[in-house]
Protein backbone atom coordinates (compact mmCIF):
# COMPACT_ATOMS: atom_id res chain seq x y z
CA UNK A 1 0.00 0.00 0.00
CA UNK A 2 1.49 3.36 -1.10
CA UNK A 3 1.35 6.27 1.05
CA UNK A 4 0.22 9.65 -1.00
CA UNK A 5 -0.82 13.22 0.67
CA UNK A 6 -2.11 16.24 -1.01
CA UNK A 7 -0.72 18.46 -2.07
CA UNK A 8 0.74 15.66 -5.04
CA UNK A 9 3.77 16.73 -6.84
CA UNK A 10 4.32 16.34 -10.15
CA UNK A 11 7.03 13.43 -9.51
CA UNK A 12 5.10 11.82 -6.84
CA UNK A 13 1.93 11.04 -9.46
CA UNK A 14 4.53 10.13 -12.17
CA UNK A 15 5.51 7.15 -9.71
CA UNK A 16 2.09 5.13 -9.46
CA UNK A 17 1.90 2.89 -12.01
CA UNK A 18 -1.38 1.08 -13.08
CA UNK A 19 -2.40 -1.63 -10.08
CA UNK A 20 -0.65 0.57 -7.21
CA UNK A 21 -2.97 0.25 -4.17
CA UNK A 22 -3.12 3.67 -2.94
CA UNK A 23 -3.65 5.20 0.39
CA UNK A 24 -4.22 9.35 -0.04
CA UNK A 25 -4.65 11.64 2.68
CA UNK A 26 -4.92 15.32 2.45
CA UNK A 27 -8.01 17.39 1.01
CA UNK A 28 -10.11 16.45 -1.92
CA UNK A 29 -12.67 18.42 -3.54
CA UNK A 30 -15.81 16.97 -4.82
CA UNK A 31 -16.94 17.73 -8.31
CA UNK A 32 -18.97 16.12 -10.85
CA UNK A 33 -21.13 16.96 -13.97
CA UNK A 34 -22.43 20.49 -12.58
CA UNK A 35 -19.40 21.47 -11.82
CA UNK A 36 -17.23 20.12 -14.59
CA UNK A 37 -19.90 21.82 -17.41
CA UNK A 38 -19.25 24.98 -15.69
CA UNK A 39 -15.54 25.25 -16.34
CA UNK A 40 -15.72 23.91 -19.29
CA UNK A 41 -17.94 26.56 -20.35
CA UNK A 42 -15.32 29.03 -18.32
CA UNK A 43 -16.69 29.26 -15.05
CA UNK A 44 -14.68 30.17 -13.01
CA UNK A 45 -13.83 28.44 -9.53
CA UNK A 46 -14.21 30.42 -6.12
CA UNK A 47 -11.14 32.35 -4.85
CA UNK A 48 -10.90 29.86 -1.89
CA UNK A 49 -10.51 27.12 -3.98
CA UNK A 50 -7.24 25.62 -5.98
CA UNK A 51 -7.13 22.35 -7.51
CA UNK A 52 -3.63 22.71 -8.30
CA UNK A 53 -1.36 19.62 -6.82
CA UNK A 54 -5.37 18.89 -6.09
CA UNK A 55 -7.48 15.85 -6.20
CA UNK A 56 -11.01 15.68 -7.57
CA UNK A 57 -13.41 13.39 -6.42
CA UNK A 58 -16.31 12.68 -8.63
CA UNK A 59 -18.82 12.09 -6.34
CA UNK A 60 -22.37 13.31 -4.65
CA UNK A 61 -22.22 12.77 -1.45
CA UNK A 62 -24.85 12.02 1.47
CA UNK A 63 -24.00 15.16 3.69
CA UNK A 64 -26.31 16.16 6.73
CA UNK A 65 -25.69 18.74 9.52
CA UNK A 66 -25.69 17.26 13.37
CA UNK A 67 -26.73 18.57 16.21
CA UNK A 68 -24.14 21.30 16.60
CA UNK A 69 -24.41 22.70 12.85
CA UNK A 70 -21.24 20.87 11.60
CA UNK A 71 -21.37 19.26 8.64
CA UNK A 72 -21.48 15.36 8.44
CA UNK A 73 -20.60 13.15 5.55
CA UNK A 74 -22.67 10.26 5.39
CA UNK A 75 -22.35 8.25 2.52
CA UNK A 76 -19.40 9.22 0.16
CA UNK A 77 -18.81 6.55 -2.47
CA UNK A 78 -17.79 7.72 -6.12
CA UNK A 79 -19.73 8.27 -8.92
CA UNK A 80 -19.05 7.25 -12.89
CA UNK A 81 -16.29 9.02 -14.18
CA UNK A 82 -16.86 8.96 -17.71
CA UNK A 83 -19.79 11.24 -18.09
CA UNK A 84 -16.76 13.93 -17.24
CA UNK A 85 -14.57 12.29 -20.17
CA UNK A 86 -15.53 15.91 -22.35
CA UNK A 87 -14.14 18.02 -19.88
CA UNK A 88 -11.75 16.59 -17.57
CA UNK A 89 -8.41 16.65 -19.86
CA UNK A 90 -9.32 20.87 -19.79
CA UNK A 91 -9.06 20.65 -16.16
CA UNK A 92 -6.55 18.44 -15.54
CA UNK A 93 -4.32 21.32 -18.04
CA UNK A 94 -5.67 24.36 -16.78
CA UNK A 95 -5.77 23.40 -12.88
CA UNK A 96 -2.87 21.94 -12.34
CA UNK A 97 -5.00 18.31 -11.09
CA UNK A 98 -3.19 15.46 -10.30
CA UNK A 99 -5.52 12.98 -8.97
CA UNK A 100 -8.98 12.06 -10.28
CA UNK A 101 -10.65 10.03 -8.23
CA UNK A 102 -13.96 8.41 -9.34
CA UNK A 103 -15.06 5.12 -10.69
CA UNK A 104 -15.46 3.32 -13.99
CA UNK A 105 -12.59 4.49 -15.56
CA UNK A 106 -12.07 7.11 -18.49
CA UNK A 107 -11.35 7.19 -21.88
CA UNK A 108 -8.42 8.43 -24.07
CA UNK A 109 -8.42 12.42 -24.01
CA UNK A 110 -8.10 11.90 -20.03
CA UNK A 111 -5.51 9.06 -20.13
CA UNK A 112 -3.27 11.49 -22.61
CA UNK A 113 -4.21 14.73 -20.76
CA UNK A 114 -2.60 12.34 -17.39
CA UNK A 115 0.16 11.39 -19.68
CA UNK A 116 1.41 15.13 -21.02
CA UNK A 117 0.42 17.01 -17.40
CA UNK A 118 1.29 14.54 -14.69
CA UNK A 119 -2.06 13.37 -13.57
CA UNK A 120 -3.33 9.69 -12.26
CA UNK A 121 -6.55 8.12 -12.30
CA UNK A 122 -7.61 6.97 -8.96
CA UNK A 123 -10.34 4.36 -8.52
CA UNK A 124 -12.62 3.92 -6.06
CA UNK A 125 -14.91 1.17 -5.00
CA UNK A 126 -18.42 2.00 -6.26
CA UNK A 127 -20.67 1.75 -3.84
CA UNK A 128 -18.50 1.40 -0.86
CA UNK A 129 -20.32 4.66 0.52
CA UNK A 130 -19.66 3.71 4.31
CA UNK A 131 -16.17 3.05 4.36
CA UNK A 132 -15.19 5.74 1.99
CA UNK A 133 -17.24 8.20 4.54
CA UNK A 134 -15.30 6.82 6.92
CA UNK A 135 -12.42 8.23 5.81
CA UNK A 136 -13.97 11.44 5.31
CA UNK A 137 -12.34 12.91 8.60
CA UNK A 138 -14.00 16.82 8.25
CA UNK A 139 -15.90 18.61 5.89
CA UNK A 140 -13.83 21.97 5.70
CA UNK A 141 -16.28 23.95 3.39
CA UNK A 142 -19.13 23.70 0.52
CA UNK A 143 -18.86 25.92 -2.47
CA UNK A 144 -21.68 26.17 -5.03
CA UNK A 145 -24.51 24.55 -2.74
CA UNK A 146 -27.13 26.79 -3.51
CA UNK A 147 -26.07 26.81 -7.40
CA UNK A 148 -26.20 23.08 -8.26
CA UNK A 149 -27.63 21.50 -5.19
CA UNK A 150 -25.90 19.17 -2.61
CA UNK A 151 -24.73 16.36 -4.14
CA UNK A 152 -23.27 18.40 -7.26
CA UNK A 153 -21.96 20.99 -4.88
CA UNK A 154 -18.07 21.38 -4.37
CA UNK A 155 -17.23 20.01 -1.10
CA UNK A 156 -13.99 20.59 0.80
CA UNK A 157 -13.19 16.98 2.40
CA UNK A 158 -10.31 16.07 4.57
CA UNK A 159 -9.29 12.47 4.00
CA UNK A 160 -7.37 10.03 5.96
CA UNK A 161 -6.23 6.86 4.09
CA UNK A 162 -8.59 7.27 1.85
CA UNK A 163 -8.29 3.96 -0.23
CA UNK A 164 -8.25 3.69 -4.44
CA UNK A 165 -6.02 1.82 -6.82
CA UNK A 166 -4.27 3.77 -9.94
CA UNK A 167 -6.11 2.27 -12.95
CA UNK A 168 -4.99 5.21 -15.76
CA UNK A 169 -1.09 6.22 -14.57
CA UNK A 170 1.06 8.93 -16.31
CA UNK A 171 2.51 6.25 -18.40
CA UNK A 172 -0.17 6.13 -20.68
CA UNK A 173 -1.40 2.68 -19.49
CA UNK A 174 -5.10 2.63 -18.67
CA UNK A 175 -6.28 -0.63 -16.90
CA UNK A 176 -9.68 -0.04 -18.37
CA UNK A 177 -8.48 -0.33 -21.72
CA UNK A 178 -6.63 -3.38 -20.99
CA UNK A 179 -9.54 -5.21 -19.56
CA UNK A 180 -12.12 -4.22 -22.63
CA UNK A 181 -9.47 -5.36 -24.87
CA UNK A 182 -8.64 -8.83 -23.20
CA UNK A 183 -12.52 -9.03 -22.32
CA UNK A 184 -13.66 -8.04 -25.91
CA UNK A 185 -11.50 -10.68 -27.45
CA UNK A 186 -12.84 -13.56 -24.98
CA UNK A 187 -15.99 -12.63 -25.62
CA UNK A 188 -15.91 -12.78 -29.59
CA UNK A 189 -13.97 -16.29 -29.11
CA UNK A 190 -17.23 -17.18 -27.26
CA UNK A 191 -19.90 -15.94 -29.13
CA UNK A 192 -18.87 -18.00 -32.04
CA UNK A 193 -18.42 -20.70 -30.32
CA UNK A 194 -21.78 -20.77 -29.12
CA UNK A 195 -23.17 -19.93 -32.32
CA UNK A 196 -26.08 -21.88 -33.67
CA UNK B 1 -52.20 6.55 8.14
CA UNK B 2 -49.53 7.11 10.87
CA UNK B 3 -48.69 3.95 11.43
CA UNK B 4 -48.09 3.15 7.39
CA UNK B 5 -46.15 5.82 7.59
CA UNK B 6 -43.35 4.62 10.19
CA UNK B 7 -43.66 1.08 8.38
CA UNK B 8 -43.18 2.89 4.74
CA UNK B 9 -40.14 4.33 6.23
CA UNK B 10 -38.42 1.51 8.28
CA UNK B 11 -38.96 -0.26 4.50
CA UNK B 12 -36.96 2.82 2.94
CA UNK B 13 -34.11 2.70 6.19
CA UNK B 14 -33.92 -0.77 5.49
CA UNK B 15 -33.67 -1.10 2.00
CA UNK B 16 -30.46 1.86 1.88
CA UNK B 17 -28.78 0.24 4.78
CA UNK B 18 -29.15 -3.47 4.77
CA UNK B 19 -28.11 -5.25 1.74
CA UNK B 20 -30.49 -8.49 1.26
CA UNK B 21 -29.47 -11.95 2.37
CA UNK B 22 -29.22 -13.45 -0.86
CA UNK B 23 -26.90 -10.82 -2.40
CA UNK B 24 -24.86 -10.81 0.64
CA UNK B 25 -24.42 -14.75 0.64
CA UNK B 26 -23.59 -14.33 -3.63
CA UNK B 27 -20.98 -11.17 -2.72
CA UNK B 28 -19.22 -13.72 0.12
CA UNK B 29 -19.13 -16.54 -2.61
CA UNK B 30 -17.12 -14.43 -5.15
CA UNK B 31 -15.11 -13.36 -2.33
CA UNK B 32 -14.05 -16.61 -1.93
CA UNK B 33 -13.64 -17.29 -5.44
CA UNK B 34 -11.30 -14.34 -6.18
CA UNK B 35 -8.15 -14.96 -6.61
CA UNK B 36 -5.80 -13.83 -3.09
CA UNK B 37 -3.33 -10.57 -3.08
CA UNK B 38 -5.36 -9.29 -6.53
CA UNK B 39 -6.77 -5.53 -6.30
CA UNK B 40 -10.26 -7.60 -7.60
CA UNK B 41 -9.95 -9.51 -3.70
CA UNK B 42 -9.37 -6.34 -1.95
CA UNK B 43 -12.35 -4.43 -3.87
CA UNK B 44 -14.33 -7.41 -2.96
CA UNK B 45 -12.98 -7.06 1.26
CA UNK B 46 -13.98 -3.27 0.49
CA UNK B 47 -17.83 -4.42 -0.05
CA UNK B 48 -17.79 -6.61 2.22
CA UNK B 49 -16.63 -4.30 5.17
CA UNK B 50 -19.48 -1.24 3.72
CA UNK B 51 -22.20 -3.90 4.14
CA UNK B 52 -21.33 -4.31 7.78
CA UNK B 53 -21.14 -0.48 8.72
CA UNK B 54 -23.83 0.37 6.59
CA UNK B 55 -26.33 -2.38 8.85
CA UNK B 56 -24.38 -1.36 12.22
CA UNK B 57 -24.67 2.01 11.54
CA UNK B 58 -27.83 2.80 9.55
CA UNK B 59 -26.66 4.52 6.69
CA UNK B 60 -26.91 4.30 3.00
CA UNK B 61 -24.83 1.48 1.73
CA UNK B 62 -23.92 3.47 -1.20
CA UNK B 63 -24.76 7.66 -1.84
CA UNK B 64 -27.09 7.18 -4.40
CA UNK B 65 -30.01 6.37 -3.46
CA UNK B 66 -31.12 5.66 -6.22
CA UNK B 67 -35.06 5.89 -8.14
CA UNK B 68 -36.95 5.23 -5.39
CA UNK B 69 -39.48 2.37 -6.77
CA UNK B 70 -42.05 0.69 -5.22
CA UNK B 71 -43.81 -2.34 -6.14
CA UNK B 72 -47.40 -3.04 -4.21
CA UNK B 73 -49.29 -5.69 -4.68
CA UNK B 74 -52.44 -4.56 -2.56
CA UNK B 75 -56.11 -6.36 -1.92
CA UNK B 76 -58.93 -5.11 -4.37
CA UNK B 77 -60.26 -1.59 -2.90
CA UNK B 78 -56.46 -0.29 -1.62
CA UNK B 79 -56.99 3.39 -1.42
CA UNK B 80 -54.31 3.68 -4.32
CA UNK B 81 -54.47 7.47 -3.77
CA UNK B 82 -54.08 7.67 0.10
CA UNK B 83 -51.13 5.13 -0.63
CA UNK B 84 -48.99 7.09 -2.71
CA UNK B 85 -49.89 10.20 -0.81
CA UNK B 86 -48.56 8.28 2.70
CA UNK B 87 -45.76 6.77 0.47
CA UNK B 88 -44.50 10.59 -0.44
CA UNK B 89 -44.55 11.56 3.08
CA UNK B 90 -42.32 8.43 3.54
CA UNK B 91 -39.65 9.74 1.07
CA UNK B 92 -39.87 13.15 2.42
CA UNK B 93 -39.13 12.04 5.93
CA UNK B 94 -36.52 9.48 5.08
CA UNK B 95 -34.47 12.16 3.12
CA UNK B 96 -34.67 14.33 6.06
CA UNK B 97 -33.37 11.24 8.46
CA UNK B 98 -30.22 11.02 5.34
CA UNK B 99 -31.62 7.31 5.01
CA UNK B 100 -31.70 8.78 0.97
CA UNK B 101 -29.57 11.35 -0.55
CA UNK B 102 -31.48 14.51 -1.92
CA UNK B 103 -31.45 12.79 -4.94
CA UNK B 104 -34.17 14.06 -7.05
CA UNK B 105 -33.92 16.71 -9.81
CA UNK B 106 -35.79 18.58 -11.87
CA UNK B 107 -35.29 18.02 -15.83
CA UNK B 108 -35.65 21.41 -17.20
CA UNK B 109 -34.49 23.70 -14.74
CA UNK B 110 -31.67 21.37 -12.91
CA UNK B 111 -33.26 22.62 -9.18
CA UNK B 112 -33.29 19.70 -6.45
CA UNK B 113 -35.57 20.69 -3.87
CA UNK B 114 -34.03 18.43 -1.37
CA UNK B 115 -37.59 16.73 -0.92
CA UNK B 116 -37.06 13.39 -3.49
CA UNK B 117 -40.68 14.35 -4.64
CA UNK B 118 -41.52 15.23 -7.95
CA UNK B 119 -43.25 14.38 -11.11
CA UNK B 120 -42.60 10.61 -11.34
CA UNK B 121 -40.54 10.53 -7.98
CA UNK B 122 -41.20 8.49 -6.27
CA UNK B 123 -42.55 5.90 -8.57
CA UNK B 124 -44.72 3.47 -7.11
CA UNK B 125 -46.36 0.44 -9.73
CA UNK B 126 -49.56 -1.05 -8.24
CA UNK B 127 -50.84 -4.21 -8.65
CA UNK B 128 -54.02 -5.60 -7.40
CA UNK B 129 -54.91 -8.91 -6.34
CA UNK B 130 -57.33 -10.96 -4.40
CA UNK B 131 -55.54 -11.95 -1.87
CA UNK B 132 -56.07 -9.90 2.03
CA UNK B 133 -52.31 -9.56 1.46
CA UNK B 134 -50.16 -6.36 1.52
CA UNK B 135 -46.99 -6.42 -0.13
CA UNK B 136 -44.92 -3.29 -0.47
CA UNK B 137 -41.61 -3.88 -1.93
CA UNK B 138 -39.11 -1.05 -2.74
CA UNK B 139 -36.29 -0.72 -4.72
CA UNK B 140 -33.52 1.76 -4.90
CA UNK B 141 -31.55 1.80 -7.64
CA UNK B 142 -29.02 3.75 -8.70
CA UNK B 143 -27.65 6.19 -11.80
CA UNK B 144 -24.74 4.36 -12.41
CA UNK B 145 -26.53 1.06 -13.17
CA UNK B 146 -29.16 2.08 -14.73
CA UNK B 147 -27.01 4.25 -17.13
CA UNK B 148 -25.45 0.94 -18.58
CA UNK B 149 -29.02 -0.80 -18.87
CA UNK B 150 -29.61 -1.53 -22.69
CA UNK B 151 -32.30 -2.38 -24.85
CA UNK B 152 -31.61 -4.19 -28.10
CA UNK B 153 -34.03 -4.72 -31.20
CA UNK B 154 -33.66 -8.11 -33.02
CA UNK B 155 -32.48 -8.82 -35.45
CA UNK B 156 -28.78 -6.89 -34.47
CA UNK B 157 -27.04 -7.23 -37.37
CA UNK B 158 -23.42 -5.94 -35.90
CA UNK B 159 -23.32 -8.67 -33.15
CA UNK B 160 -24.70 -11.44 -35.18
CA UNK B 161 -28.17 -11.77 -33.31
CA UNK B 162 -30.68 -13.18 -34.84
CA UNK B 163 -34.62 -13.60 -33.57
CA UNK B 164 -33.89 -16.62 -31.03
CA UNK B 165 -32.63 -17.67 -27.69
CA UNK B 166 -28.62 -17.77 -29.43
CA UNK B 167 -29.38 -14.08 -30.41
CA UNK B 168 -30.76 -13.05 -26.92
CA UNK B 169 -27.16 -14.82 -25.51
CA UNK B 170 -25.76 -12.53 -27.73
CA UNK B 171 -26.93 -9.30 -26.53
CA UNK B 172 -27.05 -10.20 -23.45
CA UNK B 173 -23.81 -10.84 -23.45
CA UNK B 174 -22.95 -7.55 -25.33
CA UNK B 175 -24.53 -5.35 -22.66
CA UNK B 176 -22.35 -7.12 -19.57
CA UNK B 177 -19.60 -5.96 -22.01
CA UNK B 178 -20.45 -2.66 -22.64
CA UNK B 179 -21.43 -2.39 -18.71
CA UNK B 180 -17.59 -3.21 -17.77
CA UNK B 181 -16.28 -0.63 -15.00
CA UNK B 182 -19.31 1.67 -14.91
CA UNK B 183 -21.88 -0.69 -13.21
CA UNK B 184 -19.99 -1.21 -10.04
CA UNK B 185 -19.63 -5.28 -10.35
CA UNK B 186 -20.28 -7.36 -9.77
CA UNK B 187 -23.83 -7.11 -11.03
CA UNK B 188 -26.90 -8.79 -11.65
CA UNK B 189 -29.02 -8.59 -14.65
CA UNK B 190 -32.55 -8.56 -15.25
CA UNK B 191 -33.91 -9.27 -18.99
CA UNK B 192 -37.22 -9.14 -20.40
CA UNK B 193 -37.35 -10.98 -23.89
CA UNK B 194 -40.47 -9.41 -26.08
CA UNK B 195 -42.54 -6.62 -25.15
CA UNK B 196 -42.27 -3.10 -26.24
CA UNK B 197 -39.84 -1.08 -25.48
CA UNK B 198 -41.41 0.65 -22.20
CA UNK B 199 -43.11 -2.40 -20.70
CA UNK B 200 -40.14 -4.05 -21.63
CA UNK B 201 -37.48 -2.47 -19.81
CA UNK B 202 -40.17 -2.07 -16.79
CA UNK B 203 -40.39 -5.79 -16.81
CA UNK B 204 -37.27 -6.36 -16.75
CA UNK B 205 -36.48 -4.54 -13.92
CA UNK B 206 -39.01 -6.33 -11.98
CA UNK B 207 -36.93 -9.68 -12.60
CA UNK B 208 -34.76 -7.85 -9.21
CA UNK B 209 -37.68 -8.36 -7.33
CA UNK B 210 -36.87 -12.35 -7.54
CA UNK B 211 -34.60 -14.07 -5.27
CA UNK B 212 -30.97 -14.76 -6.57
CA UNK B 213 -30.94 -18.01 -5.23
CA UNK B 214 -34.55 -19.00 -7.02
CA UNK B 215 -34.60 -21.40 -10.25
CA UNK B 216 -36.49 -20.14 -13.28
CA UNK B 217 -40.17 -21.98 -13.66
CA UNK B 218 -39.27 -22.04 -17.41
CA UNK B 219 -36.16 -24.38 -18.13
CA UNK B 220 -35.21 -22.69 -21.23
CA UNK B 221 -34.91 -19.58 -19.45
CA UNK B 222 -33.65 -20.97 -16.71
CA UNK B 223 -30.40 -22.40 -18.33
CA UNK B 224 -29.95 -19.22 -20.49
CA UNK B 225 -29.62 -17.93 -16.89
CA UNK B 226 -26.97 -20.26 -16.11
CA UNK B 227 -25.21 -20.10 -19.13
CA UNK B 228 -24.68 -16.20 -18.68
CA UNK B 229 -23.61 -16.27 -15.72
CA UNK B 230 -21.10 -18.60 -16.65
CA UNK B 231 -19.50 -17.46 -19.72
CA UNK B 232 -19.79 -13.47 -18.25
CA UNK B 233 -17.33 -15.08 -14.98
CA UNK B 234 -15.24 -16.34 -17.60
CA UNK B 235 -14.19 -12.87 -19.26
CA UNK B 236 -12.24 -11.97 -17.09
CA UNK B 237 -13.89 -8.00 -16.10
CA UNK B 238 -14.08 -8.81 -12.59
CA UNK B 239 -14.98 -6.82 -9.80
CA UNK B 240 -14.85 -2.81 -10.54
CA UNK B 241 -13.89 -3.92 -14.06
CA UNK B 242 -10.43 -4.48 -12.47
CA UNK B 243 -10.05 -7.83 -13.72
CA UNK B 244 -10.89 -10.93 -11.77
CA UNK B 245 -13.57 -14.34 -11.55
CA UNK B 246 -17.09 -12.40 -11.05
CA UNK B 247 -18.40 -10.58 -13.29
CA UNK B 248 -22.00 -11.56 -12.66
CA UNK B 249 -23.73 -12.94 -9.64
CA UNK B 250 -26.88 -13.24 -11.28
CA UNK B 251 -28.97 -13.36 -14.09
CA UNK B 252 -32.81 -12.77 -13.95
CA UNK B 253 -34.59 -13.66 -17.62
CA UNK B 254 -38.23 -13.39 -18.13
CA UNK B 255 -40.11 -13.20 -21.62
CA UNK B 256 -43.39 -11.48 -22.27
CA UNK B 257 -45.66 -11.71 -25.49
CA UNK B 258 -44.12 -9.17 -28.71
CA UNK B 259 -46.08 -8.01 -31.91
CA UNK B 260 -44.96 -9.55 -34.73
CA UNK B 261 -42.64 -7.10 -36.07
CA UNK B 262 -40.62 -6.35 -32.96
CA UNK B 263 -38.43 -8.50 -30.87
CA UNK B 264 -36.93 -6.28 -27.85
CA UNK B 265 -34.57 -7.50 -25.65
CA UNK B 266 -34.07 -5.35 -22.43
CA UNK B 267 -31.39 -5.52 -20.06
CA UNK B 268 -31.64 -3.68 -17.00
CA UNK B 269 -28.32 -3.67 -14.84
CA UNK B 270 -28.07 -3.93 -10.91
CA UNK B 271 -24.41 -2.82 -9.00
CA UNK B 272 -23.57 -5.00 -6.09
CA UNK B 273 -25.36 -2.14 -3.45
CA UNK B 274 -28.46 -4.48 -4.87
CA UNK B 275 -31.01 -2.05 -3.09
CA UNK B 276 -34.34 -4.03 -2.61
CA UNK B 277 -36.40 -5.13 0.66
CA UNK B 278 -39.88 -5.82 1.03
CA UNK B 279 -42.58 -6.14 3.31
CA UNK B 280 -46.07 -7.93 3.98
CA UNK B 281 -47.98 -5.08 5.83
CA UNK B 282 -51.89 -5.59 7.89
CA UNK B 283 -53.44 -3.32 5.18
CA UNK B 284 -55.78 -1.92 8.51
CA UNK B 285 -53.15 -1.37 10.90
CA UNK B 286 -50.41 -0.22 8.22
CA UNK B 287 -47.91 -2.51 10.59
CA UNK B 288 -45.55 -4.46 9.54
CA UNK B 289 -45.96 -8.06 9.72
CA UNK B 290 -43.13 -9.85 8.21
CA UNK B 291 -40.59 -9.54 6.07
CA UNK B 292 -40.04 -10.58 2.42
CA UNK B 293 -36.33 -10.95 1.83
Amino acid sequence: MIQLTTPITEAAARQLRVGDEVFLSGIVFTGRDAVHKYLHDGGALPPEVSFQGGAIYHCGPVVIKDASGEWKVVAAGPTTSTREEPYQWQIIRDHGVRGVIGKGGMGPRTQKACQEYGCVYLHAVGGAAQVLAECVKKVRNVYFLEKFGSPEAIWELEVENFPVVVTIDAHGRSLHEEVFNASSQALAARVSAGAH
Amino acid sequence: MHSLLDSLIEIIRRTSAEIPDDVHRAILGSLENEKKGTIAESALKIIDRNIDLAKRKSQPLCQDTGSVLFYIDCPVGLDQVAFEETAREAVKQATKKGYLRQNSVDSLTGKNDGTNCGPGAPNLHFHQHHSADLNVRLMLKGGGCENVGAQYSLPEEALGANRDLAGCRRVILDAVLQAQGKGCGPGILGVCIGGDRASGYAFSKTQFLRRLDDINPVAELAALEQEIIKTANDLGIGPMGFGGNTTLLGCKIGAANRVPASYFVSVSYMCWAFRRQGAKIDPQSGAVTSWLY
